[in-house]
This record gives C-alpha cells, structure tokens and sequence, in this order.
C-alpha cells in the first residue's frame, strides 16, 4: 500500500484508510504479545494518534503495518511500566516471548499471520451472542471504530462501546481461549466465523454510505482463504461468493453518509473475472472433515456465478444458522434507510437458505 | 488454575416419560464414569446432586432481623439440579467436560467462570 504516495496527498482520511486496512493486524500480533485486548486495542489507537500527526507530514512509512506494530507495542510497554501490575505482567511477557517477537518483531513483514486467525476464532467464539461475534470482529479485525459498528448495528455509539466491554469482559473472565481450535473442534467452530465473515458482509453492502464495511469481509475471506488453505469452503467458495456480489457493486448510490472522503478511497471495484478467479470452487464439495462449509448453508450463490446481484438474506425472523437474531440492519432487513439503493431489485443470487438450527450453544 | 461451575438445569413439571430402571442405571453410570473422569483429570473438585426446589429455604436479612422463608429465592420454572466445580484451562477445556456433563445428565449445563480464579 502507497509505497509511492505522495506525501502531500495523504490526508487524514487517507491515514484512516491505511490505518484501518492494517490496525487489525497490528491488534492481534499485540493480544498475542500481552495477552489483553484492551491494552492491544488502546495502544494501536494511540499508534493511530501519532500516525495522524506524522504521516501526512513526513509521508507514509515504507512498511506502514510494521510501524503500527512497533509503535502500538511501544506504547502498550510505556504504559505497562507505568503499572504496577504492568510492570510484573511485561517481566512475564518478556519470559514468555520468543526471541523473534521481540524488539524485531516488526521489522520486515513484521506480523505473525497466525494472531490474525487465533483472533478471528476468539471473536467469534460460540460463547459470544452472533451480534458480539460481528461487533468484536468488525472493532478488532476490521479497525472499525466503535462509532462505524454502532452505524453498522444502527445503535447508539453509546449502546455498542457498552456491548463491546462486555464482551471484552466475557472473554477475560470467562477464559475464551485466544488460539486456533484443534482440528477435531474446526468443523463446529468454522461456522460461526463463516456467518460472521457472511454477515459482514452484508451489513457492507447495504451500507452504501461505508464502503470500509464492503471491503472488509473481502479481506477476511482472504485472510481466512491464506490460513485454512484445506477448508473449501474458506479457500475457494468465500472468496467467490464475497467477491461476486461485491465488485459490480454500483457506484451511483446516494451518499447518505458523513464520510464522503472515505468514499473516494474505496477500493476500485474489480472486474467479475478477477473475482471470479479467486473462486474456483465446485459446488457442494466437502472439507476435510466432511462436512458443508457455513457458507453453503446460508447461501449458494456458486450456483449462479455469473449472478451479479446481492446475496439473498435470510428472510426476516429465520432461524440462520450462526446468524442469531441479526439486529436490525445488519443482516439489511427491516432496516428504515431513507435512500437506498436503486429501486430497481437487484437478482437474488442463490436460493433461500435452508434454516437450521445452529449446532453449538 | 480458573475454576468453573457447570450448573445442571432442571425444569420443573417438565413432562417427560419415566426413566425406565435400566435407562436409571444407564445415567448414573455415566455421570459416575464422568466423575471418575474429572477426577483421574485433576479437573474435579465438587459435584452433586440437589433436592427439588420445595426443599428449599431462603435467609436473609431485612430491617436488621434475620428473615426465614420457605422456597427457592427465585421463582421460577428453571431451577438448579446440581452442579460441578471444576479446574480447567480455559473456557474451551471447560467446555468439553460440560458437553460430557450433558450428555450424562440429560439437561442443560450452564458453564460459569468463578470471579476468585481471574487472573
């Protein structure tokens, strides 16, 4: 990203951009670090708050999530020396790291692609309501601030900043484990991270006034595609499926939003054959432990793949497998949008999903 | 190591046909098998079995005087059948022994963190 930017054209909502696209990284690296989300999630903000005051002046860094890393990590150790129970918490992660997570850490690639996936299955633990699963997932890997979730859920910033302490609060309290499940427990838990990554997804495409939300599920189908190559569902139908329906996303919606900047910086929609190249697919295959990925539960589109319309949601009051009781808005249903998008309907793309009652919780 | 309460949820009247005898020895036999378990795990500190909730009392203290009353202190249909305390690693450890507590006991098994275990 932006190697050749030039440094005058970085504004803030560039360094937005860039910093959302890559804070997700930087949070899981340092919850693999400290063990503790808030400290993770504070200290990359505060990477965002110099981020903001450097970068537009001295131009983007060459490794821009490294630099969110080392710095972020500076800080959570600042603040940690200035505790107390820091302090003995930082003797226990320096014990505990491993060399080459230390001081070089973020140097080079600078991450560990595995926090990403270890913090994926925590975020969408089935311990956690399927509303939590996406808020956590959309705050912590997505960069979203609580304010972009609170839109996405139509709820007050508010309401969200107090469901998301819960759930941090859960997490700790409760001990949801921040690791990648053993392969024998990856049939259950791939299909509430498979509803999350669905979900998202569609709360960003019927959010035309967030493009940041359209793209997001994109990316942790990708990320998810590069960590779990063996699952079928992740590694070949997500990716189609998200992309299928998110490139010829038209671009003549109404701004209903406050973020027009943002918008500008949106992705360049891509061609449905590049898409389409990511997904090569066959429908209804089976995993490596037998079974229908989530996907295929909730919507088939890979038997239609020249469909260019948006994804059917689950009908109003259905049960959805993984999807809960999805609130108002972001599964897109009865949701009171002034301006959406074209009136014209746009083709269903797959059959109406089968409800079934999820098989955890 | 954090503690965890796997509470055995009852409901009250719930109609339900008779365990036959064999189908009695059946259970009890795996919620002894489930307790050997635990304990040949290290994982098991407490179990039982409790009364129905008519057996209940309840104390408390109201305007300074101590007050017995007959009853469960929460009415409701639900009520608590009995329990595990247990050691696990973290919530999916604990997990793991509530699917198998389930699956001995027949009801549903809510998994609690003890606030004393947190770190």
């Amino acid at each position: 990203v932006g190697d050749g930017d030039d440094p005058a054209t970085l504004d803030r909502a560039e360094v937005g951009r860039i910093f959302g696209a890559e804070s997700g990284r930087s949070v899981a690296t340092l919850i693999g670090v400290f063990g503790d989300i808030d400290l993770a999630e504070d200290a990359v903000q505060e990477a965002f708050a110099v981020a903001l005051g450097r970068w537009p002046a001295d131009g983007l860094p060459p490794n821009p999530g490294g630099w969110i890393t080392t710095t972020a990590r500076n800080r959570a150790i600042d603040r940690l020396r200035r505790e107390s129970r820091g302090r003995e918490l930082l003797s226990e992660v320096a014990a505990l790291s491993p060399g080459d997570r230390e001081p070089g850490m973020a140097e080079g690639t600078g991450t560990v692609p595995d926090d990403r996936l270890r913090l994926i299955f925590t975020c969408c633990h089935p311990a956690l309501s399927t509303q939590t699963q996406v808020a956590l997932t959309l705050r912590l890997l997505g960069g979203l601030s609580t304010i972009q979730v609170a839109g996405a859920f139509l709820v007050a910033e508010a309401t969200m900043a107090r469901r998301l302490v819960r759930a941090k609060h859960k997490i700790k309290a409760a001990r949801i484990p921040y690791r990648v499940p053993a392969d024998h427990q990856l049939p259950g838990r791939m299909r509430p991270v498979l509803a999350v990554v669905y979900l998202v997804y569609t709360a960003g495409l019927t959010d035309p006034a967030d493009p940041g939300l359209c793209a997001e599920p994109v990316r942790l189908a990708r990320i998810l595609a590069t960590l779990l190559p063996d699952e079928p569902e992740v590694g070949r139908s997500l990716p189609c499926t998200t992309s299928c329906s998110w490139s010829p996303r038209p671009r003549s919606w109404p701004s209903t939003g406050p973020s027009p900047s943002a918008r500008s910086t949106a992705p360049p929609p891509r061609s449905l054959g590049e898409d389409r190249a990511e997904g090569r697919g066959d429908v209804g295959e089976r995993g490596p432990h037998g079974q229908h990925g989530g996907d295929q539960l909730l919507l088939r589109p890979r038997r239609r793949p020249g469909c260019r319309g948006r994804a059917t949601p689950v009908a109003p009051g259905r049960a959805h497998p993984g999807a809960g009781v999805p609130e108002r808005g972001l599964a897109g249903q009865g949701r009171p949008r002034t301006a959406r998008p074209p009136a014209t309907p746009r083709p269903s793309c797959g059959s109406t999903p089968t409800a079934r009652p999820p098989t955890w919780g | 190591m954090p503690q965890y309460l796997l509470s055995v949820h009852s409901v009250e009247g719930e109609a339900r046909d008779p365990m036959t005898d064999e189908e009695m020895q059946q259970s009890w036999k795996q919620i002894q098998l489930l307790n050997e378990e635990l304990k040949a795990a290290g994982a098991w500190l407490f179990s039982g079995r409790l009364h129905d909730p008519d057996t209940a009392t309840v104390v408390r203290v109201s305007d300074g005087e101590v007050l017995t009353t007959d009853g469960p202190f929460v009415e409701a249909r639900e009520h608590l059948g009995g329990f595990y305390i247990i050691e696990a690693a973290d919530l999916d450890a604990a997990l793991v022994w509530a699917s198998k507590a389930t699956a001995a006991v027949g009801k549903p098994i809510e998994v609690w963190p003890f606030a004393a275990t947190e770190a």
